[in-house]
């Protein structure tokens, strides 16, 4: 179940949503009451299956899509009152799509792009942008037109870009589909080393295997609302939640299901440490 | 029997116009017709060269330097047309928003054969058998943009069924779906094969379900053929996979790691069914061994 609305909670929360609802024109209720805080430091998965309401969400939090009902507040304050540009120096959003967001001639340009629009001083940007491109993995490439390069490399300049804001905040939204796997690790360590640098991290996803790999907490959407918000571990014990939110844990972990007679826990997220409960169980035995 | 493969090739190879780096580069395969195989590469490796060279997009659509030999059921792709072809090749692509562009179900599954001039009491036959198909019997009057993504792919999938085609090339198809729509799009693609005799042909990223679903994989390397065989002779060799930049099959990774964890082991499982088997067998014995 939700927890009940803390007010503490809610106050030390970097983003906290009461009873959030949107309604697309048209009539489409894409969020039902979500209530949600996730705090400083953070590295949440928001997952669930297609329309869901998980990219409707991202967009009611920074400020794209307006709420129906409901209130969201950022760092403490409404964030109702606040224009786009003022919520993006606290949450980032990096599109699905990267080519929605790349039109510069430069990969740098790109990325000073959005610091030198919101006023940031000359010394600071060049900080910030040079920054940017180091995390993302772009320094070779920082000369060269945007969508001149591979859809990892957009997907790459359309982060730094947000990056180079400098929001504590960032929401990653399907970050890895369309890449490989050499793509997909090599994105999945940059995010992690913005969590290291203290920014909190909202990855949405449906690969439940990239999900069980990286975030430390996992709510589940479906239908407009949060159904499960717990560790990995008991988000991928919750079969049946999972199953009627259009999700299936990874493979592994239907596994340890079948094997929880042999000392294996329910709970296991990787090859690896699924062998490893494996020898400890029989080592134990012995 | 006629033994034609549906699709042959033999020493091709491709690069775009203008491009100095070869995209195929001497690739020969088969695949047999009734068959169900798996190219599975990293980005840039050449899965949707081979796709589009299978219904003539390469080169007719996509031009460039084409040498060796590229045939669909016996046939030159160069010398026949892609309309041609298309009666035979179905495709269907990444992102279903690509290809549906019409405003119910029933348009959308019908537009391939009314092009071909076919009567309007076989098109509306066509309609039926195809939606029925792909488990969308019944949605004829939707439209598609009101469909989930899972929906969405599996009438992409009805239109190109519709046309009666031979094979069927899916370009990373479960690309933009959820888990479950994953699931359902791989059983619906094994019922065609298994129960109408559908050849498939697919290219992924992902080894997961090609473990499970396909007869024959293919492994690419920047435009060659790196390995082929069965699932389980292919897809052993998690760190071959890993080094090609295809993510391997989870429960061929617990095989790969209890084989180094016991010596003298020879686990091999690509499903959770023979690896839950396998494993209650060993470990099971062993505990009781050790259990005074």
């Amino acid at each position: 179940m939700i927890p009940a609305a803390d007010t503490a909670a809610a106050e030390n929360a970097v983003i906290s949503i009461r009873d959030l609802k949107f309604t697309y024109e048209g009539g489409i209720q894409a969020l039902t009451g979500v209530n949600l805080n996730i705090r400083r430091g953070e590295y949440v998965a928001i997952v669930g299956g297609n329309g869901s309401g998980k990219t409707t969400l991202a967009k009611n939090i920074i400020g794209l899509l307006k709420p129906s009902s409901g209130t969201i507040h950022i760092q403490g304050a409404p964030a109702s009152g606040q224009k786009i540009a003022s919520l993006a120096r606290v949450v980032g959003y990096a599109f699905q799509n990267p080519d929605h967001q790349l039109f510069c001639s430069s990969v740098s340009d790109e990325v000073r792009f959005g610091p030198l629009n919101l006023g940031c001083p000359e010394q600071e940007l060049d900080r910030r942008v040079q920054h940017a491109l180091e995390i993302m993995n772009l320094q070779e490439v920082k000369d060269k037109p945007p969508l001149s390069l591979t859809l990892s490399a957009r997907r790459r300049v359309s982060i730094a870009s947000v990056i180079a804001m400098d929001p504590q905040v960032l929401i990653f939204d399907e970050p890895t589909t369309g890449l490989d796997m050499r793509e997909s690790d090599g994105l999945m360590a940059s995010i992690g080393n913005l969590n290291v640098e203290g920014r909190t991290i909202i990855l949405i996803s449906h690969d439940m295997k990239l999900v069980a790999k990286y975030a430390r907490r996992v709510v589940v959407m479906s239908e407009g609302k949060v159904v499960l918000d717990a560790d990995p571990a008991g988000v991928f014990s919750d079969l049946d939640v999972l199953l009627r939110s259009k999700l299936v844990p990874p493979p592994v972990t239907r596994l340890a299901y079948r094997l929880s007679s042999l000392g294996v826990p329910r709970e296991v997220l990787s090859p690896e440490e699924l062998v490893f409960r494996l020898m400890q169980a029989r080592g134990g035995a012995r | 029997m006629d033994k034609t493969p549906a699709l042959l090739l033999k020493n091709v190879r491709f690069r775009h116009g203008g491009s100095t780096d070869w995209a195929l580069d001497d690739v020969s395969l088969e695949v047999h017709k009734g068959q169900f195989v798996s190219i599975l590469g990293s980005n840039g490796a050449g899965k949707s060269t081979i796709c589009m060279l299978a219904n003539g997009l390469v080169p007719h659509a996509v031009k460039g330097d084409l040498q060796g030999t590229a045939e669909t059921f016996g046939e030159d792709v160069a010398k026949k047309s892609v309309a041609e072809l298309s009666t035979r090749v179905g495709m269907v692509f990444q992102e279903p928003e690509s290809q549906l562009f019409c405003m119910s179900v029933e348009e959308e599954v019908a537009f391939g054969p009314e092009n071909l001039g076919i009567p309007r009491q076989e098109i509306r036959e066509r309609v039926e058998w195809s939606l029925g198909l792909v488990g969308m019997t019944g949605y004829n009057d939707r439209s598609p943009f009101s469909l989930s993504g899972g929906q969405k792919q599996r009438v992409a999938i009805a239109a190109a069924l519709s046309m009666r085609p031979e094979m069927l090339v899916l370009d990373e198809p479960a690309y933009a779906l959820d888990p479950l729509g994953r699931i359902e799009l791989y059983k619906v693609l094994r019922e065609l094969k298994d129960i109408h005799g559908m050849t498939v042909l697919l290219a992924e990223r992902d080894a997961e379900e090609a473990s499970l679903y396909s007869d024959q994989v293919i492994l690419l390397e920047s435009g060659r053929v790196a390995a082929r065989g069965t699932p389980r002779e292919v897809l052993r060799d998690t760190a071959l996979l890993a080094s090609l930049g295809i993510t391997p099959p989870q429960m061929c990774e617990v095989s790969t790691l209890l084989r180094s964890r016991i010596p003298g082991s020879s686990f091999l499982f690509t499903s959770v069914d023979e690896a839950e088997k396998a494993i209650s067998d060993e470990f099971s014995v062993g505990r009781r061994r050790g259990t005074p």
